[in-house]
């Protein structure tokens, strides 16, 4: 409509003007802008974003006042100490929080599914994926990742650990592969809401569950648990595997010592099957519109 | 921890729908008429809720997996110290697995009516409900009882199930007599349980009348409701001092006291207690709620909603 | 030169039904089944059908959506369902029950996130919201947070919004559901004007057929899937025996109706009669007939309601009758 006398072929030509982006570029830049919105809906209510933040970070914090009264009573469990343990919940709840402030909205998906509102997703000219992960962007979720953050700081403190080069490496790996399998975990989880829109909650026995599982030593777990959390689910690969390394604790089950390291493929694994799941998902919903 | 699933139902547990066409007057006309109409709420909200199998199935699902991990980490810290807050280790297993079974009808993480209540103080039906001519808190107690008998049956029975399977869980011992009895008690503290669970939650929903947004008092019940409750770990492994004020705070009355009693923890007269502090809160709270639903009555008509 | 073009297209679904307590069975439907239609650059077309004939699917089709099961699709020469993000850049879609604006943001926010996520160059940009800000009165709300809105008012928005990157073809899910009278024709006369100035293709579904009366010079009517009437709105009073009325009026009030040959008297009221004849004659007859016997005042024609003829083709009695005429 910007000009009268313009001809259809004009408007190809425009078109075609656009520059070619790459699609992952493409995708972030959308997940940027789609988030800073959010963000800006956010803080029209300014009061209720620092309570729910507090809230969100008291929440979290539950898990570690159980642990902590557990060691009222005993000062190992399962051969590891308080601060080890405050390692664990730590990097657990660090990773897991910072998947879920960056894509922890994809939890709704049935919802949006059943209301309808992804089809406004679909018609816009970017990846669905990252709009919706970026739907509902919630900085009040960092509240999480703040509480978990002073633990770990803490429990570092407390361990006085020899840092080299090879661990603080490890430990920057740790952060980033295991916010990776989380946020797969989460769009795994959404892409089976596709299929099921009513079981959302499944996801949240991994995630939410995975990461309380991950807040514990590996040897108070039943063997054949922890192989599946490294072969089925990775989610050894998460904190377990590389804080066997940096804390210097023997294996429990006995995995091949180079998976103390692997954590970087195993979250290449899981963002290759969540995106293929992903795929999956969406193209069921395309084929059945529901 | 699991956070708690919102359903997408329409709010409206209303008995002249799904029920059938017996219109709200002519329930409460017939002899023992308010009686069949909240019979009739309870009924309408255990069916609404049983109309979703896929979630039903999801969260039994997620209650399993969560029974697991954390009867493990009790059964390590067990093995430490095998008589712990005076629990043997079947009973602090036993512990982990009722407090999975009850998690989702007590609502321990807030939910349920709550929900509906939110969504209506925030779309501004409630003025309407206020008006109708029943009770508003008896008449959404009936729809959370009916919800919690559901889960009861479902997602409080299933994952128990499991959890036997792998675990030696203890059941109540005794002769027949005491059987009977630790059962009928237990039924009856997990009724009075969600009771209270329901009464907290309709203090703090009306309180949401006041606030723009209800999300910051049900984080803080939530929190309070998870760790008092004794949800988390046995109240009794708490610091001494705390514990003993823990015990008698509404929330015990949540989780802690009827597990004590189906553990047979507490007998003769501390069952009588425990049954009886339960009752004393409910009774307390069910004042206060009306005391606020008054307020908020007052409120409405002088604002008009 | 066809903007859109549909060849034998199908979407078939799979049903789950619950039959009694537990099992539930599984059936196919046919949303839409062997669908053919063309729509020509400009053009702005009426989509109408009763509820679940395959309207919606056939638009989550056109916008890539949705994958059809079977048969060919092009809007402005590209595979909707393959090339969904590239073709996204080029149509507009809005969706009458539900808005894609930002609910508690003012509604100027939503126009700049459009602006980015489409890369719309400033200078277009301002160009075209101001255009839309005049036509469709927006001024006063740019900085209204949207959940304050009117659901009139609203739906202007969600049009703008639909419009600020100039896309070659519109889709207009129930554009006027739930306005009121004012809103109606100021989102009327809003689409008029895109379509005739900048030469948007329209098509618009729809339960008001006033929207298509004002708007819409060709109509295609979806009936079970398939199009049972593509042509012009006058075409389809014409088909199915529907009537047209002459309202008279007479000098004084007569005892009696009007006896002529070709029409009914269906009602009176004093000097006023109102007399039916078949939609298909000329009323040129009938009228010199009249004037011939009775001392005529006024007349007119008013055109069958629309409604009763879409009912008529629903009710199936001359189904048969429209593929013949629309084949």
């Amino acid at each position: 409509m910007a000009e009268s006398t313009s001809g259809h072929s004009a408007r190809y030509s425009r078109y075609s003007r656009y520059p070619r982006y790459g699609r992952v570029e493409e995708a972030l830049r959308a997940y940027r802008l789609i988030a800073g919105m959010w963000l800006r809906a956010s803080l029209a209510y300014r009061a209720s974003f620092w309570i729910t933040t507090v809230g969100n970070g008291v929440t979290s914090l539950l898990d570690f006042v159980v642990i902590a009264v557990m060691f009222q009573h005993t000062t190992v469990l399962g051969g590891w100490t308080l601060p080890q343990v405050a390692f664990l919940y730590g990097t657990s709840g660090l990773t897991l929080g910072l998947a879920d402030l960056l894509v922890g909205s994809l939890d709704q998906l049935g919802q949006r599914v059943r209301d309808g509102s992804v089809d406004t997703v679909l018609v816009r000219p970017a990846a669905a994926l990252a709009q919706l992960g970026a739907d509902r962007f919630a900085l009040r979720r960092a509240g999480r990742v703040v509480q978990n953050l002073l633990v770990l700081g803490w429990s570092l403190l407390e361990l006085r650990l020899d840092w080299t080069l090879p661990k603080l490496l490890v430990m920057a790996v740790l952060v980033v592969c295991g916010t990776v399998i989380f946020g797969s975990v989460f769009v795994a989880g959404a892409a089976f809401q596709f299929f099921a829109t009513d079981a959302a909650e499944v996801q949240n026995s991994v995630t939410y569950g995975g990461a309380t599982m991950l807040q514990y030593p590996p040897s108070v777990f039943a063997r054949d648990l922890v192989r599946g959390a490294v072969y089925g689910i990775p989610l050894a690969f998460v904190n377990w595997l590389p804080a066997l390394y940096l804390l210097g604790v023997p294996d429990p089950v006995g995995v091949p010592g180079w998976f103390r390291f692997a954590s970087p493929l195993a979250a290449l694994l899981c963002a290759t099957a969540a995106g293929l799941a992903w795929r999956a998902g969406i193209r069921s919903y395309r084929s059945t519109g529901s | 921890m699991a956070r708690s699933v919102a359903l997408a139902h329409p709010p409206d547990p209303d008995p002249t729908g799904p029920t059938g066409p017996t219109p709200l007057a002519a329930l409460r006309a017939r002899p023992g008429g308010s009686l069949r109409l909240y019979a009739a709420v309870a009924r309408s909200s255990f069916r609404r809720y049983a109309g979703y199998r896929a979630a039903t199935w999801a969260g039994v699902f997620t209650n399993t997996v969560f029974g697991f991990f954390i009867a493990y980490t009790y059964q390590a810290l067990w093995q430490i110290r095998p008589h712990l807050g005076g629990y043997d280790l079947s009973a602090a297993l036993t512990y982990v697995w009722l407090g999975q079974s009850l998690l989702m009808p007590v609502a321990a993480m807030g939910g349920g009516v709550q929900d509906d209540i939110e969504a209506r103080i925030i779309n501004g039906d409630i003025a309407v409900d206020l008006y109708r001519p029943v009770d508003q808190q008896v008449w959404w107690l009936a729809a959370d009882l009916g919800r919690a008998c559901y889960h009861l049956l479902s997602r409080g029975i299933a994952p128990l199930l499991v959890g036997s399977l792998f675990f030696r869980l203890r059941m109540p011992a005794g002769g027949a007599a005491d059987q009977a009895l630790t059962w009928v008690a237990a039924l009856a503290s997990v009724a009075l349980a969600v009771t209270v669970s329901f009464l907290l939650r309709y203090l703090a929903a009306l309180t949401g009348f006041w606030l723009m947004d209800p999300r910051g008092i049900r984080q803080v019940t939530v929190v309070l409701g998870m760790f008092f409750s004794g949800f988390l770990l046995p109240l009794s492994l708490l610091p001494s001092a705390l514990a003993a004020v823990a015990q008698h705070l509404p929330w015990a009355a949540m989780v802690q006291i009827p597990l004590d009693v189906f553990l047979q923890r507490r007998t003769g007269a501390a069952l009588a207690e425990g049954l009886l502090l339960q009752a004393g809160w409910a009774g307390l709270l069910l004042g206060a709620g009306q005391l606020l639903q008054r307020a908020v009555v007052r409120k409405v008509v002088v604002q008009g909603g | 030169m066809a903007i859109i073009e549909v060849e034998d297209v199908a979407r078939t679904f799979t049903v789950r039904r619950k039959v009694g307590r537990l099992k539930r069975e599984r059936s196919e439907v046919r949303a839409v089944d062997g669908l053919s239609f063309e729509v020509v650059a400009g053009e702005m077309v009426g989509y109408i059908g009763p509820n679940g004939a395959g309207k919606s699917t056939t638009i989550k089709m056109l916008t890539g959506i949705l994958v059809p099961s079977e048969g060919r699709l092009r809007v402005a020469g590209a595979d909707p369902s393959r090339e969904r993000v590239r073709l996204a850049r080029r149509i507009g879609v809005v969706f009458g029950q539900r808005t894609t604006l930002w609910w508690d943001l003012p509604l100027r926010d939503s126009y700049e996130l459009a602006r980015r996520i489409y890369r719309i160059e400033d200078a277009r940009y301002r160009h075209n919201l101001d255009r839309c800000i005049e036509l469709l009165e927006l001024g006063p709300l740019l900085g209204v947070p949207v959940r304050q809105l009117s659901l009139g008012q609203r739906m202007r928005g969600d049009i703008a919004a639909a419009l600020l990157h100039d896309p070659e073809v519109l889709y207009l899910d129930e554009p006027t559901i739930g306005l009121d009278v004012i809103s109606k024709n100021r989102v009327r006369e809003f689409l008029a004007e895109i379509n005739a100035e900048a030469g948007t293709t329209v098509l618009l579904t729809t339960h008001d057929l006033t929207d298509i009366e004002r708007l819409c010079s060709r109509v295609m009517v979806i009936d079970h899937g398939r199009v049972v009437y593509d042509g012009s709105l006058e075409g389809l009073h014409g088909i199915g025996g529907s009537e047209r009325t002459l309202v008279v009026d007479l000098a004084t009030p007569q005892p009696d109706p009007i006896t002529v040959p070709g029409a009914r008297v269906v009602r009176m009221e004093g000097p006023r009669q109102w007399l039916a004849f078949p939609s298909a004659d000329s009323a040129a007859p009938l009228v010199a007939a009249i004037a011939a016997r009775y001392p005529l005042v006024d007349l007119s024609v008013k055109e069958p309601a629309i409604e009763d003829v879409i009912a008529r083709m629903y009710g199936g009695e001359v189904g048969r009758e429209m593929e013949a005429v629309s084949g």
